[in-house]
């Protein structure tokens, strides 16, 4: 029919138009949260137990958030453009499965909650999400580090979500499963590069697995994807030149909702505006 | 408006080539159907346009825009009730990119992306020799500069033959 988009199929030409219902009404691209499962499905399937349900959604969508907010904060500060646009993009993948995940559990808890009540108005002791994903960023070796490790972790898992009873939270894990493949390629490729590059970057790389491996077992306390995640972690650390650290046993503190003294202001900064403007619309 | 006298038929065609013709926020050369998001556009009984999308990325904050973009103009065409339903499985691929969408890729300097994995994709870290041809002069000689580009959905490759950085819709 059409080569190509008219003049009067101008992309924003939604932006510019008002409503009667006022329902499109959004002043900027981006603008407009809506809900992101709109007009999908809602049915909890027989035999799901939604308290479950909903408790593994809200699991799943702290650990994107609060990794989220912390790759963002490798905007401006990574060592290269390209590397702040890739640790951006991650994080924008990770915060829409947050909001994914946050819609679902909403759906189904029987608050009727939207994504914003479960990221902007819960404290930390609420929040279920590892405490590997809230520590502070340190170096970029080590922000690698703990993507590799999280990234492989949630993947394993995703995997085996795309087969969970429950339709929407299979199709989000099955969506995210292909994102978290990007995400795993990208930090192991930084790890072998780092862990085989200079004296000072593989001391730095060898300095961060050291760093992240005492967090591993509270990972594996939470999902039972312990040989994938290992295997992993073995093939890079193999391919830069090093040797994965014993693992310690520690098992899990995030999923109770005991967490480092790093999550209280992490979440007071994501939070600010929120609570500071509670009716706002975005 | 809409006809009284339009058949059901006629009328799902008539929304169908509204809401394909949508173009796409962010890779506006393309419509939402030459990028695959659009599923899907049935009528119901009661005459509301129900329209399917399924998002490309999780994240991807264009899908509002999207939504909104095929809304706007189903009403603008006379059809008072309108409904975008979002689906989210099987999810999208960029296989989906139709080849049409393709050619005004290539044409517009960004290069189409390549077969997706099917299933999940072990991590290998084997140097490896993937050929993305530049879609500004043709040559195999490209290489890529970074995995993550402007957009959730892109790459960024440079031609080593006629030195011209572009894009690439990674394949997922
Ligand atoms: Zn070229």
């Amino acid at each position: 029919m059409s080569d190509s988009a008219h003049d009067d199929d101008h992309v924003y030409l939604s932006l510019a138009e008002g409503h009667d219902d006022g329902s499109d009404a959004r002043w900027a691209f981006g603008t407009g949260f809506e809900d992101p499962l709109h007009g999908v499905d809602t049915t909890v399937p027989e035999g799901v137990d939604p308290v479950e349900l909903a408790a593994t959604c809200v699991e799943l969508a702290d650990d994107a958030l609060v990794s989220a907010q912390r790759l963002a904060e490798w905007c401006t500060r990574a060592p290269e453009l390209e590397e702040e646009v890739a640790l951006a993009n991650i994080g924008l993948d990770l915060l829409g499965q947050a909001r994914l995940l946050y819609a679902r559990a909403g759906q189904v808890d029987g608050t009727g909650r939207g994504e914003d009540a479960y990221a902007y108005f819960r404290d930390a002791d609420d929040f279920r999400n590892v405490t590997l994903a809230e520590l502070p960023i340190g170096d970029f070796a080590f922000s690698v580090a703990r993507l590799l490790v999280l990234s492989s972790w949630r993947l394993a898992h995703f995997e085996r979500l795309a087969a969970h009873q429950d339709p929407v939270l299979a199709a989000i894990a099955a969506k995210g499963a292909k994102e978290l493949t990007y995400h795993r390629q990208y930090a192991a490729e930084w790890a072998v590069r780092l862990g085989d590059g200079t004296e000072e970057s593989r001391r730095r790389m060898r300095t961060a697995f050291d760093q992240v491996t005492p967090n591993l077992d509270e990972l594996f306390t939470a999902y039972d994807v312990r040989s994938e995640v290992v295997e992993v972690l073995r093939q890079v650390t193999e391919a830069a030149g090093l040797t994965l650290p014993p693992v310690p046993p520690a098992p899990g503190a995030g999923r109770d909702g005991r967490h480092t003294g790093h999550l209280v202001p992490l979440l007071a900064e994501l939070q600010s505006v929120a609570r500071a403007h509670p009716e706002a619309t975005w | 408006m809409v006809s009284v006298t339009a058949t059901a038929a006629e009328d799902v065609r008539r929304a169908l080539s509204i809401a394909e013709r949508v173009p796409d926020p962010e890779l506006p050369m393309l419509t939402l159907a030459d990028l695959g998001v659009l599923r899907g556009v049935e009528v119901t009984g009661d005459g509301t346009v129900v329209a399917s999308l399924t998002p490309t990325y999780s994240g991807c904050p264009a899908m509002a825009e999207m939504r909104a973009g095929v809304a706007t103009r189903l009403r603008a065409a006379g059809y008072a009730r309108v409904e975008i339903r979002t689906v989210l499985d099987p999810p999208w691929t960029s296989d989906w990119i139709t080849p049409e969408g393709r050619r005004k890729l290539t044409e517009h300097g960004i290069a189409p992306p390549a077969a997706a994995p099917r299933g999940p994709v072990t991590l290998s870290l084997l140097p490896t020799r993937r050929t993305v041809p530049c879609p500004r002069c043709g040559s195999a000689d490209t290489e890529e500069t970074s995995r993550f580009a402007a957009t959730s959905c892109k790459a960024l490759w440079r031609c080593r033959a006629c030195r011209e950085p572009f894009e690439y819709v990674k394949e997922i």
